[in-house]
């Protein structure tokens, strides 16, 4: 069996990494949920206001997905730009 | 019989990987450029920046024409520059009140270079919004025009506003005006390129059969919807802080 060379502990260590850092969306798909529950419920109670609700709505599903996003672009930089290879 | 079909399959996918397992999202490079002693490299982000332009502009200059020429007769697409221009000026004076109109040409310079960037991926190209470089750029403007708008409304309570509640806080206050730049165009940037990606992936590493009817679901989400709402977003919030600056002023 061949050795486990430096370069590609850190790959495999990477691909690590960037699957623990998607884990970072759960918190945004929790909080999108909440927010279109409360918008569903919303529309349900007041009709004539959807277009309002709607557009708040989206805004603050947005804001939420903003720390998911950091996650992803952190996963993508392991992956892809591989920042650690040249240590 | 049956397991030679199976085999055949199996073959036909693993040529198909064999032939595209490499997903290309990524910017390539077109041809260094020298400009006054450094090398400017030309990637296909400059293009399709530069393709997108020259559709807004083409598409401006003959919404302008057509309004002009048709003013007391609409044909269609007079009528729809109109509805989508009256469409604009609702949405910036809902959200800004009257001092909206100062940010109207702002605004909706915004939107639509952001939302053409975003569907760009429709028509084949790589959305100029997946390179950070764009979005960054674009995220620094808006900052600057937030920041603007708070000198202009506050003057000098601006200055005295970074001291509250206690003097303590001004390391956090400035951190807090510097992380908008920096939210703003992450999350523009992680949107198309994490729709890009997905894209990138379901055509490279997909075998034929795949990729007939089923992508046109995925891009009309990636693209259309994910884009639309991400420039509405964009704009919505950089109106959203000038606002909450002037709001603070009165």
């Amino acid at each position: 069996m061949d050795q486990i060379t430096n370069q590609g502990l850190i790959s495999a260590c990477s691909a690590i990494g960037a699957g623990l850092a998607v884990i970072a969306g759960i918190g945004p798909g929790v909080g999108q949920g909440i927010a279109a529950g409360y918008g569903a419920s919303a529309v349900g109670r007041n009709p004539g206001a959807k277009g309002d609700i709607m557009s708040t709505m989206l805004l603050g599903q947005a804001v939420a997905e903003t720390t998911g996003l950091y996650g992803l672009v952190v996963a993508l930089l392991l992956m892809f730009v591989k920042p650690f290879k040249g240590v | 019989m049956m397991s030679g079909f199976a085999t055949g399959a199996m073959q036909v996918m693993q040529v198909a990987r064999a032939e595209e397992s490499t997903p290309d999202f990524y910017i390539h490079e077109l041809a260094p450029v020298n400009f006054f002693g450094t090398t400017v490299h030309i990637t296909t982000t400059h293009v399709c920046t530069l393709i997108v332009f020259i559709t807004i502009i083409i598409i401006a200059i003959a919404g302008r024409n057509s309004v002009l020429k048709h003013k007391d007769k609409p044909t269609k697409f007079s009528a729809g520059v109109e509805i989508a221009i009256s469409t604009l000026l609702n949405f910036v004076k809902g959200s800004m009140g009257k001092a909206g109109k100062n940010y109207i040409n702002y605004i909706g310079a915004l939107f639509t270079f952001v939302f053409f960037s975003n569907i760009s991926g429709l028509f084949g190209l790589r959305p100029p919004t997946a390179d950070y470089g764009t979005t960054l750029c674009i995220g620094l403007v808006s900052f600057c025009m937030i920041q603007y708008a708070a000198i202009r409304y506050m003057k000098l309570n601006y200055l005295k506003g970074m001291f509250e509640p206690v003097f303590l806080f001004f390391p956090i206050n400035v951190i807090s005006e510097l992380a908008i730049p920096v939210s703003l165009s992450l999350r523009l940037f992680g949107n198309v390129l994490a729709g890009t990606v997905m894209m990138a992936l379901y055509y490279g590493m997909l075998p034929i059969f795949a990729k007939i009817g089923v992508p046109s679901a995925l891009h009309a989400y990636f693209d259309l919807f994910s884009g639309a709402i991400q420039a509405y977003v964009f704009s919505m919030l950089t109106m959203t802080f000038i606002a909450d600056k002037r709001a603070s002023a009165e």
